[in-house]
């Protein structure tokens, strides 16, 4: 049982990973001004917050990476925070997801 | 001028040992007159004019830079300024002292002719704009964090009054759209309270304070017409502008063009849209659609809506020419690397500009033949000529944002 569930399981965790890919350097530079400039028109760009809640690790801490990606991705309903799906990729949105919680936001 | 005349006064007498001393003279009287001119050309480069001046936020440095716009150049960079991440310039009066507003809570006083920084105060976490009174003593800021109005003396930066954004079960409200009005008043709404509060400073430094509750779901920004009389706040929350007669307030708060968007889905709001200065052409007002890719323009005689024009993206700040004909329009991502151009005439956009990535602001020189665009992601100030569309200069900024021009200290609302 084990021995044929083993290669499933390294399959399906592939192919999870293979899921979250790592933007290219490019687009992480993108990416990453994008978070100052763009994140940063509401949340400000230090990310301590404006209109929108402060995004530094603090202010984040608890919070599931899946959580960030979701809530980047389909905006919040009933505030200002839009949906980012028609410019972001689940792997650029997890990327960011990622930086955020580990305050890695500086160009 | 005395050794001139002392040279004439000598040459009436004696002829002959004159030649010599007429030279000297002359020579001495060159020297004078050449010492003149230098002391007077230096004091004209020192004397420096306020009204073609303009100051520019380079907003990842925490500095601006003061500009002037007869020759289109760069004077100097005054720095120090904090968090510019989001921020907005009022002038005193006399079009010396600019009133910076930092996202960081932070209000600077800069000398437009000194290239300096001479006061700053920490006021607030974090706060988003201000206005200036109609007598030019008072300098009002909004406060994000925590949310509120607080208002200084505009000599020593002083305060005078601070007044919370307080609603419902005591919660602070975040305040937006603040500007001054006639008889010092200062006129904000409260993005979380949906509230127009007017701040009364006609009889001293204490205010009275009258509230408009149930104005719309989230007001975003404000912007109040040139004669000061009507108060006309966009809402993010819900279609529509709420408007506030000044003249008659007692008649309370009332929706316009409620339900534009008459039910469709909105467009996502990548950036909000800038509710600043009013882009008026005779009776007809434009302003930015939220969540749709639209300029709205209402008619100002019966506040109904007047038409439509479509353009490229969601528009962040619609900015009329001085004269009224044409209205400028800039972009949130995905579009902000373009400038339309609508004629107010035929409500038909004439132009489209590529200026770069990063449009943020756009400021019209004061009679309007020129316009200044900040490029951010280029680090470039656009100069275009607004008749023929001809870049007229370009030059270099730190991540340039939002451009003040001194022409603002004699208009109520800027």
């Amino acid at each position: 049982m084990i021995r044929w569930l083993a290669p499933v399981i390294i399959s399906l965790l592939g192919v999870a990973v293979a899921h979250a890919a790592t933007p290219s350097p490019q687009r992480q530079a993108e990416l990453r001004h994008l978070l100052i400039q763009d994140c940063g028109s509401c949340h400000g760009l230090t990310l301590k917050g404006g209109l929108g809640p402060a995004l530094t690790p603090p202010a984040l801490a608890g919070k599931p990476p899946e959580f960030l990606q979701l809530t980047i991705l389909h905006g919040r309903p009933g505030t200002a925070m839009p949906p980012w799906r028609g410019l972001l990729s689940e792997d650029d949105s997890r990327w960011l997801a990622d930086r955020l919680l580990a305050g890695e936001t500086q160009p | 001028m005395n050794a001139a005349n002392e040279s004439t006064t000598a040459a009436d007498g004696d002829q002959v040992p004159m030649r010599a001393e007429w030279g000297t003279v002359l020579i001495s009287s060159m020297l004078v007159m050449f010492l003149l001119l230098a002391v007077v050309s230096k004091t004209e480069a020192a004397t420096l004019g306020s009204g073609d001046l303009a100051l520019v936020v380079e907003r990842a440095n925490g500095s601006v830079q003061i500009v002037e716009t007869t020759g289109n150049s760069a004077l100097t960079r005054v720095e120090g300024l904090g968090d510019l991440s989001h921020a907005s310039a009022v002038f005193s009066r006399d079009q010396r002292y600019a009133f910076v507003f930092g996202r960081d809570g932070g209000l600077s006083k800069v000398d437009m002719l000194e290239g300096q920084l001479v006061a700053r105060v920490m006021q607030s976490g974090n706060s988003i704009g201000g206005a200036i009174s109609q007598d030019g003593r008072l300098v009002a800021v909004s406060n994000y964090e925590p949310g509120g109005v607080k208002v200084f003396r505009t000599d020593d930066l002083t305060l005078v009054a601070d007044i919370p954004a307080l609603y419902g079960a005591g919660q602070h409200s975040k305040v937006i759209g603040l500007v001054d009005a006639p008889g010092r008043r200062f006129v904000f709404s409260l993005w979380d309270a949906g509230e127009i509060w007017i701040a009364d400073f006609s009889a001293g430094d204490q205010p009275v304070i009258s509230k408009f509750e149930d104005i719309g779901r989230n007001p975003y920004d404000a912007l109040i017409t040139p004669d000061g009389r009507y108060y006309i706040a966009g809402l993010f929350g819900e279609d529509g502008l709420a408007l506030l007669d000044l003249w008659h307030p007692e008649q309370g708060v009332r929706r316009i063009l409620p339900h534009y968007g008459k039910g469709e889905e909105k467009l996502p709001v990548y950036k909000m849209p800038h509710l600043e200065g009013w882009a008026v052409a005779g009776n007809l007002a434009f302003v930015p659609a939220v969540g749709r890719h639209e300029v709205l323009v209402i008619d100002m005689l019966t506040w109904q809506e007047a038409g439509r024009i479509a353009v490229k993206g969601q528009p962040v700040f619609v900015m009329g020419r001085p004269d009224g004909r044409q209205v400028w329009v800039n972009f949130a991502v995905p579009d902000n690397d373009s400038v339309q151009v609508i004629d107010a005439e035929s409500l038909k956009i004439v132009n489209t500009l590529q200026p770069g990535k990063g449009v943020l602001h756009m400021e019209f020189e004061p009679r309007g033949e020129e316009v200044w665009v900040s490029v951010r992601d280029q680090d470039e100030l656009h100069v275009y000529d607004t008749a023929s569309f001809e870049r007229r200069a370009t030059l270099p900024a730190q991540k340039p944002s939002g451009i003040f021009m001194t022409a603002r200290a004699s208009r109520i609302g800027l």
